[in-house]
């Protein structure tokens, strides 16, 4: 089985948000939240760099160690995914994540949460593939018709690469190779405790 | 010619080790770079910073916190560091209380009951402790549930029956925050007066309160363990409601690392709490013969209170004058003393 990546090539970001308005876009999120969103690192100055960052389905997931309900699981493909059913919106798990990845709606009375909200990978969740219920809950499942989330198929620059971990660390690394500078595999090493060596 | 261009050669050399050593202490924004191959890394700028911040252009600008790793030291905090606290704490503290209770049982009124009875606590201080005690029941369950149902009753009742009792137990946790908050504010306000610590103390403390043997050392209106619960209700129920208040208005005052800390002094005070009051939930019920009554009908019996609480019992008979509680208790108290 292939273990499912994100890595974000930030040489080649050109800030164009064209992934979070796909990734919004296709999955009808609500307003206020953003499940990617792209980042700009020491904006203005020589150096800067814009980071594409969404959930990084991190090996031994902290919101999955976390969750008071146990709500969320990893499918085999290593995607991390959750149970809008079981999610109680208690916040644990915004807490333990280093990528701000959880969302909640804001509902209800002062800062109350509603169900957490986060990148599926484009994988939907616990109802079956492609359901009317799973699409209203967590989005489009395009991992199950074969295709890659869209964030990272649409992307103009191939900037954001989504894939098997070790075949986009191989493309990631041959651009490293074949230009001469890389500024990283940006949250793997927090993600995934492991780097890709350039 | 040959030798004159070495001379170049060497000088260009030596200027441009000079610039070199001579740049190194100048700033990035100063020098000169290449924006293309120089950039920013991740790992410099966690070593740094302890997270990676920038810039977003979309409305969220919590979201512009690109990595932050300290997650992981909460994490670590949450799944293995309370649950020790609080296992230890809690379990610690039935242990004691089993061991104790029957050690020495129900500490029995020694001069029976003498029929007669005096107010203790008068209606509306007994609403207050009740309201006060109930919340904290609700909440203090409910927050055990969050850190210990799932490795306890989760596998027992299975995912959705779990989740079900959480989220209103998660309900219920918010929504008595306030009543458990106005309660600790009036706890705090009507026996204030009764909980300044002074000379009886010190030697209640020193005669071990009466706990270990037979003792009876006098007491006020209060007691030193009476006023060590009512200073843990005051001092722990306010950081309780604080913390709480930071976690339940996500953003309101602090980010995500305050956060961290705030369930973190949360949880702490919140299962130390928990100990302390299993202690007072004894001594006020099977541990001590004629103490519930004092929440319960808010009236005590003259001899319980001659035995736990002579100075008050001599203060409330100079108060209300001899024809009130009638004389006989005050001279059997002389005569014993």
């Amino acid at each position: 089985m292939a273990r499912m990546k994100f890595l974000c090539d930030a040489d080649r970001c050109i800030e164009c948000n064209a992934c979070v308005t796909a990734c919004k876009n296709e999955h009808e999120v609500p307003w206020g939240i953003n499940r990617r969103r792209v980042v700009t690192i020491n904006d203005g100055k020589p150096g800067e760099r814009s980071v594409s960052m969404a959930c990084m389905h991190c090996t031994d997931a902290p919101c999955a160690a976390v969750c008071p309900v146990n709500c969320f699981y990893t499918t085999a493909d290593g995607v991390v995914l959750h149970s809008k059913d079981l999610c109680i919106g208690c916040g644990y798990c915004f807490y333990a994540c280093p990528f701000g990845a959880p969302q909640y709606p804001k509902v209800g009375n002062f800062g109350s949460r509603g169900k957490m909200d986060k990148c599926t990978y484009c994988a939907g969740g616990p109802e079956a593939d492609g359901s009317k219920e799973e699409y209203e809950k967590y989005g489009a499942n395009r991992l199950a018709e074969g295709k890659l989330p869209l964030c990272a198929e649409m992307c103009s620059t191939k900037s954001l690469l989504a894939g098997d971990g070790e075949i986009i660390a191989q493309i990631y690394k041959e651009r490293v190779m074949k230009r001469g500078y890389g500024s990283g595999a940006w949250g793997w090493k927090t993600a995934y405790r492991e780097t890709i060596e350039s | 010619m040959a030798s004159f261009a070495r001379f170049v050669r060497l000088a260009v050399g030596a200027w441009a080790l000079l610039l070199l050593i001579g740049a190194a202490p100048v700033p990035v924004s100063a020098q000169q770079v290449n924006p293309t191959a120089s950039s920013v890394h991740e790992q410099q700028l966690l070593q740094e910073l302890d997270r990676i911040q920038g810039r977003v252009s979309i409305p969220d600008q919590r979201s512009s916190v690109l990595v932050q790793p300290q997650g992981r030291e909460w994490r670590e905090f949450h799944n293995v560091t309370l649950r020790w606290i609080g296992g230890v704490a809690i379990i610690g503290m039935l242990a004691v209380i089993v061991i104790y209770y029957l050690a020495r049982g129900m500490v029995r009124l020694e001069s029976g009951r003498s029929g007669r009875t005096i107010v203790r606590f008068n209606v509306f201080e007994r609403f207050v402790h009740w309201m006060t005690a109930v919340c904290f029941i609700i909440l203090a369950l409910s927050g055990l549930n969050i850190t210990f149902g799932r490795p306890l009753l989760l596998p027992l009742i299975g995912l959705e029956a779990f989740s079900e009792w959480s989220q209103w137990a998660k309900y219920a946790h918010n929504y008595l925050s306030f009543p458990f908050t106005i309660g600790v504010v009036l706890i705090f306000l009507m026996w204030i007066a009764g909980n300044i610590p002074n000379k009886a103390d010190v030697e209640w403390a020193r005669r071990g309160g009466g706990l270990i043997g037979h003792d009876h050392p006098p007491a006020y209106r209060f007691n030193a363990g009476q006023k060590a619960i009512y200073w843990i209700v005051v001092i722990g129920g306010g950081l309780v409601a604080a913390s709480g208040y930071v976690l339940m208005f996500p953003f309101y005052t602090t980010g995500i690392e305050g956060m961290q800390i705030a369930q973190i002094v949360h949880a702490i005070v919140a299962v130390l709490f928990i100990a302390v009051m299993l202690a007072h939930i004894y001594i006020g019920t099977i541990g001590m013969e004629g103490a519930f009554e004092a929440m319960g009908s808010g009236e005590v019996d003259v001899n319980w209170a001659r035995e736990h609480h002579s100075l008050w019992l001599d203060e409330e008979m100079a108060r209300t004058g001899p024809n009130d509680t009638q004389p006989q208790p005050r001279h059997a108290a002389s005569a014993a003393q």
